[in-house]
């Protein structure tokens, strides 16, 4: 069973800071970090490695240079192998083109049942490279899987898929693109042993011509869609401020949610008030 | 004339509330007139001529059940033989885990671009571009982006970002049904897996079975949610919160911090990693209205906030903001709602 995962590093996003100038992401690269959704990826090909040892799993990123990084630190969870995209003409690639370029790089490498992704990573947040990636292989894909078994043969799977309002269960014909999300379960944290091995990987890159690509389909020039405009969102309505911490200002302000209430349908009047009220309006 | 088509979802043999709001979205582009809307409904429905009362000039109704969300692939097949024979310039999904992974498929199949979860768009009427905002960098920024390359421009649109249009009946219900498998130029290449060969009908995917979550009514489609975050302090102060929300018929919410603290389920977050929410009152209680947080209910149509801080930047986004200790407000407030009961209780 051959397996790619792919690896996106990203800013830390708890650590993310603003431009106070100009309002775009200041990025610095201590900062960065395994995609946190795409762990659950790693940990479902490791599942399937726990179970069939026979299995290899390839971690396959896009990005610049010290994106290495992340791919050592799949190699460190127990990945066998590891592929860099990079290349300057690969910059300011949108989902298109990075999908156009990981897909390319995992036809060359060929021969894959599954290939499995994060639901989305956190700097672009799109979720869309999985689906784009299995369109681009002529690949039936599966989103926000849940929990995978495979069959003993290997060339089926069942999966649970997480939707809104509840869960599907659905059998699925290798090979396949799936996407992860969180209810896979905890990803397992690297060993001693993993690191040290990772540390010493040679790690094999691409770069454009290994993948038969020209620059007008990649970066910047290749992608579709253009941010044409960055803004700092200002939220503010008309608010109405009460101050609560006398106990007049109490009365009032829970006076003024009431009749919110009341305004919005939420509440009636019990039938003891309405009955009391009718009563002292009676002559 | 522009025109716009969105692609409607069905639940249950009908059509989805989201799909509505899409709707909603589309008319927003331009008047009567300047834009015409056509929804592309597939999988079986009863009621596709509800697209019409709600805001579509046209509906096509592709009821193969083949179709249904769970599998993309013969869907965008579908969906790029359609496109085959007509282009709108703007095709809008919702951001579903059904649009949010049909359209990136039919994206590349087509080698055009597409924004993801947009929350705002406008269409310069003049020349058709479609200006797509979205929230990125965990809601930080808003990023306003063009899909310059071929028809359509396309773009996921955030549910509950905008309300459906009032119901008329009165308008005209023009419904085309088209069988996928007899459309016009649509035997889609299905691949390696042979398309229609059973067990898989779907491009490699059958469906087993369908487990709906057991759980309440949830924040989804609430009218109130009354939301809750670290200002409780301890888990116990939520059992406040639900007995509060029980008398006045509300669900309750909670911020992250709340959630990460084990005091609610994920499923009542609401915020950028939460859900995205648009009830008629929103009550935040002890949060402090984290950009991330306004992410998820700044559509609420009304915001009333209870924070023992001023200063918080929930209060800019409130229509009321009351300045108390919760542990004071709570008890204070369910007194006074003695007199009164919950409304759904009523009809009940
Ligand atoms: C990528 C990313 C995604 C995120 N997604 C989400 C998301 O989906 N949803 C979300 O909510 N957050 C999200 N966050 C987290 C967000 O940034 C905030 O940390 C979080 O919303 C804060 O929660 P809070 O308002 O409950 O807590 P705090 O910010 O600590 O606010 C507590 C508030 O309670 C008030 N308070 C304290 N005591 C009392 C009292 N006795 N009476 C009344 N008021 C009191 C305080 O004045 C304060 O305003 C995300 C962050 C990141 C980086
Ligand atoms: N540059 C990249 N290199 C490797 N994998 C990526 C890259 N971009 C996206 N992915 C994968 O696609 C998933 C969805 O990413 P996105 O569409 O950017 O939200 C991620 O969770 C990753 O698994």
């Amino acid at each position: 069973m051959k397996i790619a995962v792919l690896v996106k590093q990203v800013p830390e996003t708890d650590s993310l800071t603003l431009d106070p100038e100009t309002g775009t992401v200041v990025r610095s690269e201590d900062s960065s970090i395994v995609n946190p959704l795409d762990l659950y990826a790693l940990e479902a090909a490791l599942r399937i490695k726990d179970a069939d040892p026979e299995t290899s799993i390839l971690a396959l990123s896009m990005g610049p240079p010290q994106a290495e990084t992340a791919l050592r630190e799949a190699l460190a969870m127990g990945c066998d192998e590891a592929v860099l995209v990079t290349g300057r003409e690969f910059g300011g690639s949108d989902t298109w083109a990075t999908s156009r370029a990981l897909s390319a790089a995992l036809s060359k490498l060929g021969g894959f049942d599954l290939i499995l992704c994060g639901e989305k990573a956190t700097d672009g947040d799109t979720g869309q490279v999985g689906p784009e990636v299995a369109a681009f292989l002529d690949l039936p894909v599966l989103t926000y899987v849940g929990s995978l078994s495979l069959s003993s043969s290997r060339k089926e799977a069942q999966a649970q898929r997480i939707v809104e309002d509840g869960s599907q269960v659905l059998r699925c014909r290798l090979p396949m693109v799936m996407s992860f999300c969180k209810a896979i379960g905890e990803p397992r944290l690297p060993l001693l042993s993993g690191k040290r091995r990772a540390k010493a990987a040679q790690l094999r890159s691409f770069g454009l011509a290994d993948l038969g690509l020209t620059a007008e389909e990649t970066g910047a020039k290749g992608s579709p869609t253009k941010v044409v405009k960055v803004d700092r969102p200002r939220l503010s309505r008309e608010a109405t401020f009460m101050d609560a911490r006398t106990e007049e200002g109490m009365d009032k302000a829970c006076d003024a949610l009431i009749a919110l209430m009341l305004e919005k349908g939420l509440i009636v009047p019990s039938a003891a008030v309405a009955g009391a009220t009718a009563a002292r309006t009676q002559p | 004339m522009n025109e716009i088509w969105i692609l409607a979802e069905s639940k249950s043999g009908h059509v989805a509330p989201v799909s509505l709001e899409l709707l909603a979205w589309a008319r927003s582009l331009g008047k009567t007139g300047s834009v015409s809307v056509t929804a592309i409904l597939p999988g079986p429905a009863i009621d596709p001529e509800e697209l019409c009362y709600f805001g579509a000039d046209s509906v096509i109704h592709c009821p193969s059940e083949g179709l249904s969300g769970f599998s993309a692939r013969p869907l965008a097949a579908c969906l790029s033989a359609l496109l085959e024979r007509r282009r709108p310039s703007v095709f809008l999904a919702a951001a579903t885990t059904t649009g949010r992974t049909v359209l990136p498929y039919l994206a590349a199949c087509e080698g055009l671009g597409l924004t993801a979860d947009c929350t705002e768009l406008s269409l310069d009427p003049e020349t058709a571009v479609l200006l797509q905002t979205r929230p990125a960098a965990g809601g930080n920024i808003m990023a306003t982006i063009r899909t310059t390359r071929g028809k359509p421009q396309m773009a996921t649109v955030r549910p509950h970002s905008r309300r459906p249009l009032e119901r008329d009946p009165g308008r005209t219900a023009s419904v085309e049904v088209m069988d996928f498998h007899e459309a016009p130029g649509a035997a889609p290449p299905l691949g390696r897996d042979g398309g229609d060969s059973p067990p898989f009908p779907n491009g490699g995917l059958l469906l087993v079975e369908e487990r709906p979550f057991e759980s309440s009514r949830g924040i989804a489609d609430a009218r109130a949610v009354i939301a809750g975050g670290k200002g409780f302090r301890k888990k116990e102060g939520f059992a406040l919160l639900d007995r509060l929300a029980g008398l006045v018929g509300a669900e309750v919410g909670a911020s992250r911090e709340a959630v990460d603290r084990g005091w609610a389920d994920y499923p009542r977050q609401v915020g950028l990693s939460g859900r995205t929410i648009s009830p008629e009152l929103y009550i935040a209680v002890g949060i402090s209205g984290a950009i991330q947080h306004l992410a998820g209910m700044q559509t609420s149509k009304t915001i009333v906030s209870i924070n023992s801080d001023p200063e918080a930047p929930i209060a800019a986004m409130s229509d009321l903001a009351i300045r108390a200790d919760l542990y004071e407000f709570i008890p204070a407030l369910m007194a006074k709602l003695a007199g009164y009961r919950s409304a759904d209780g009523v009809e009940a």
